[in-house]
């Protein structure tokens, strides 16, 4: 399967990307890695005139901790991701997420970036930012602006990123001493998507109560959602016995679930259910070492 | 547009159509035709071949974006004449039936090798994750990388 024509030019600066999107309007596609757009162009799902390649903006991928948050460049790749030591130490459940994502070629390819910008419902990022919170920058002709990370995704494939945009960076606030965060994903086989992804962000007092709780899911409708009723279950208890059940009970109340002939709506709640009370165990077990 | 790719440590340039895939410049242009097509989506890593030191999908890259880039592709793993450790590998592990998927499953364990000179079983599977192959051959594929990594490949 050969893409449909296209027109090829390559941008070597966050400007020059810009003015090519401003020249070709709607007719243009940032290609970064590629790794969610060619495969869609193959299928002739998506059929771009022109293709602005922003993979070689060097400046664009990069790791960096600074005053309190943790700062990734829009063309980071997953592996680099998965192997930074200041994800590691900062926002955890983003470098599990990037090593379960895909595959090793794709994890070699494929950007947060672009991962970010095209949203897909299923992607693993989409459920930890939303659990870690923080921003996204973008960069239009008018300059830069930031978006909550709430605020991003607004559908199916959808963001907050307007037309002639660029996301720049996403940037999360670095995990505090005895916070941890963790994401869980269940797949039916090695590097498929997820049936259900969860990710957990949690803060423990000296008590060992919750002093704050983020939990959030992909892969469980037409996009990833927080599970508010669930971290309000974990307001100010110690994430163990009834609270984690609780909290896990209503983990996708008021959420339309996906339901497939792969995995029926029930099961995917019952699966929902259970990864979560094993991710905010995990996630616990995490800031209890932090 | 014109393209410059380094293959196998020789220099290739073409004038190519954007939408030229790197799987199909290397097999149509090149007419390298050990790096197999398989799935056709980037699931089955039969075209797996080495960008710039990375394990790649070449039929999910452009040709156009490895422009200037360095390639290599199972043909360059023994153009001097004796096989690579991972040749012997999968040679005296069995670590093949049809063949289909061994171009891409030697390439993804080149680059699993190259950052992991010592795997265990469930590294090398986890490195292999994006490589199927249909004769279920995995647990001498396995092996093979296994009795590669001592040999020292």
């Amino acid at each position: 399967m050969i893409p449909p024509a296209f027109e090829y030019v390559r941008a070597a600066s966050v400007d020059e990307a810009l003015a090519h999107l401003a020249k070709y309007g709607d007719d243009a596609r940032l290609l970064a890695g590629g790794h969610s757009l060619l495969p869609l162009m193959r299928l002739r799902l998506a059929a771009p005139r022109v293709l602005v390649d922003i993979g070689r903006i060097r400046e664009l991928a990069y790791v960096r901790a600074e005053g309190g948050e943790l700062a990734i460049g829009a063309l980071t790749t997953h592996h680099a991701v998965e192997q930074a030591a200041a994800v590691a130490t900062a926002a955890r459940a983003l470098a599990d997420a990037a090593s379960v994502l895909g595959d090793p070629q794709v994890r070699n390819r494929g950007t947060i970036g672009g991962e970010l910008a095209h949203a897909d419902p299923a992607a693993d990022y989409g459920a930890v930012v939303l659990a870690l919170g923080g921003t996204v920058t973008a960069a239009g002709r008018g300059g830069r602006r930031t978006v909550a990370i709430d605020d991003w995704v607004r559908g199916p494939f959808t963001t907050a990123l307007q037309p002639g945009e660029i996301l720049l960076e996403y940037r999360a606030p670095a995990a505090a001493a005895r916070e941890g965060s963790v994401y869980r994903k269940f797949a039916r086989r090695a590097s498929d998507y997820g049936m259900v992804g969860v990710a957990v962000r949690l803060g423990l007092g000296a008590d060992g109560r919750c002093t704050s709780a983020r939990i959030a899911l992909s892969c469980v409708s037409d996009q990833p959602v927080r599970a508010q009723a669930a971290e309000a279950a974990l307001a100010g208890r110690a994430p163990e016995g009834d609270a984690v059940r609780e909290a896990a009970a209503v983990v996708l109340q008021g959420v339309r679930v996906a339901d497939d002939p792969f995995c029926p709506a029930d099961y995917r709640t019952h699966l929902a259910q259970v990864e979560t009370a094993r991710a905010i165990a995990e996630a616990a077990a995490r800031a209890r070492a932090a | 547009m014109k393209v410059r790719i380094t293959v196998n440590g020789t220099l290739t340039e073409r004038e190519i159509e954007p939408r030229t895939l790197l799987v199909h410049y290397l097999r149509d242009e090149l007419g390298l035709t050990g790096t197999h097509v398989g799935c056709d989506t980037s699931n089955c890593g039969a075209c797996t071949v080495l960008l710039d030191g990375d394990a790649v999908k070449s039929c999910t890259v452009l040709a156009a974006q490895a422009d200037g880039g360095a390639v290599a592709t199972v043909e360059g793993l023994a153009a001097s004449g004796p096989l690579a450790a991972l040749q012997e590998g999968f040679w005296e592990a069995h670590g093949l039936q049809c063949g289909f998927c061994t171009p891409g499953m030697l390439m993804a364990a080149t680059q699993l090798l190259r950052r992991n000179p010592d795997p265990t079983d469930a590294e090398i599977r986890r490195g292999l994750e994006g490589n199927l192959c249909r004769c279920t051959g995995y647990a001498n594929i396995v092996r093979a990388v296994r009795l590669a990594a001592r040999k020292g490949a």
